[in-house]
């Protein structure tokens, strides 16, 4: 059964996401319109409408495990379509920075960039990477 | 008619084809595009968080030079597009961020927005106009079938890019048949390439691309042009190659077509693309 924990909701975590993501997540009303949208969605292992929903109880952490927040490609598509102005590019960024600041999650390694740019990788690639990926 | 011009990095690297056939484009119409003194990295990536201050500072930059010299920024690369054009309007309406960069930067002027970026399309669409670049084709593309792709950050989010309709774009159409080809229209033109996912999740950013490419392929498109590196490599290294080796979908920027159709250059498909 699922419990939701008053203390996962006056998390500092849940905080932090909201304060760097600018995002209030309690607007959603899971319509379904992001992930219906999202065109990584069906590599994804929390659908982008489950993610917000998990936020409303607190459950972070089911979140910061999934691959869903290092699959999203900041596209913008389900920004653009919630009819409640819930930026869900935003949050995912929230939630990918949290882990790299506070848990240095980092992703991909400067030592790999060689073999990277040898395959004609642009620059705009590699940079674009580091930014998302890396602490 | 005279800008300021921002390449950006990768157009000065990886992705000269976009920079030389555009500049070779606009000078044959008259075009000057006046590349910006000390340019900077734009940071590929818009800041999506409310706390990266830093990450604006190259785009406000350019954006109070290009003020300064009371001329519009004109870009090319969709990221640098997205990411100066959107900072633009982070200036114009978050009075925090804009007091800290300004802080930071110390410019001559308070800069709150009063630069202009718009991309090199919005440039032929706006300014020089798509029916006066018809009569300026010295070899129209006649026969030939291209898909426009789109991609993501010129559209997206569509209230602050105001490129174009952000689910129906028509802007790349018009150009392809101002040029004198066939526009195919096929419904993946703006989706998502993947991105960076190329970088480290090459699986999933193929799978994207299969879609889009395939799409393009049954709708009888025979080329597939774009403004963006990312997007072009994609597009070119994820999808399936021919016998020869090669794309079965040729991949180009829009600037090469242009350049082709302005008599400045052989058929773009007698050439290797970059």
């Amino acid at each position: 059964m699922l419990k939701v924990k008053t203390e996962n909701l006056r998390s500092n975590i849940l905080k932090d996401i909201a304060e760097i993501s600018g995002e209030n997540v309690a607007d959603c009303y899971q319509c379904g319109k992001c992930t219906s949208a999202c065109p990584v969605n069906q590599a994804m292992d929390i659908l982008p409408h489950q993610v917000l929903r998990l936020l409303q109880l607190g459950m972070v952490d089911e979140i910061l495990e999934s691959k869903t927040i290092w699959i999203c490609a900041s596209c913008f598509t389900c920004a653009g379509r919630c009819p409640r102005d819930v930026d869900l590019a935003n949050v995912m960024e929230g939630l990918r920075l949290t882990l790299l600041r506070q848990r240095d999650a980092s992703r991909i390694k400067a030592e790999d960039m060689p073999e990277i740019l040898s395959k004609g990788m642009p620059e705009q690639g590699v940079v674009s990477g580091f930014r998302k990926y890396v602490k | 008619m005279r800008y300021s011009y921002y390449p950006g990095c990768t157009l000065k690297t990886t992705a000269t084809v976009l920079d030389e056939s555009a500049l070779k484009s606009a000078e044959a119409l008259g075009i000057e595009l006046a590349e910006q003194d000390e340019w900077q990295c734009c940071g590929a990536v818009f800041p999506l968080s409310t706390d990266e201050i830093a990450s604006y500072l190259s785009s406000v930059r350019s954006l109070a030079a290009t003020a300064e010299a009371g001329e519009k920024l004109v870009t090319l690369c969709a990221a640098c597009h997205h990411v100066i054009k959107r900072a633009n309007h982070v200036m114009k309406t978050n009075e925090e961020v804009r007091d800290k960069a300004n802080n930071y930067l110390e410019l001559e002027e308070y800069y709150s927005g009063q630069g202009e970026v718009i991309h090199y399309l919005e440039m032929l669409r706006d300014d020089f106009g798509f029916e006066k670049l018809a009569e300026k084709v010295k070899q129209p593309l006649e026969g030939r079938k291209v898909a426009a792709y789109y991609g993501c950050l010129l559209l997206r989010p569509g209230k602050v890019m105001e490129f174009d309709n952000a689910e129906d774009p028509s802007i790349m159409e018009d150009f392809i048949e101002a040029l004198g080809a066939e526009a195919v229209d096929y419904p993946y033109r703006t989706e998502c390439c993947g991105v960076y996912l190329s970088v480290n999740n090459e699986d999933i950013a193929t799978g994207m691309v299969e879609k889009i490419v395939n799409s393009a392929l049954r709708h009888g498109a025979e080329a597939i042009i774009n403004a963006c590196p990312l997007c072009h490599y994609n597009l070119i290294e994820l999808q399936d190659k021919n016998a020869d080796g090669e794309p079965v979908l040729p991949v180009y920027y829009f600037t090469e077509l242009l350049q082709e159709a302005l008599g400045l250059t052989e058929k773009v498909e007698d050439k290797a693309s970059g």
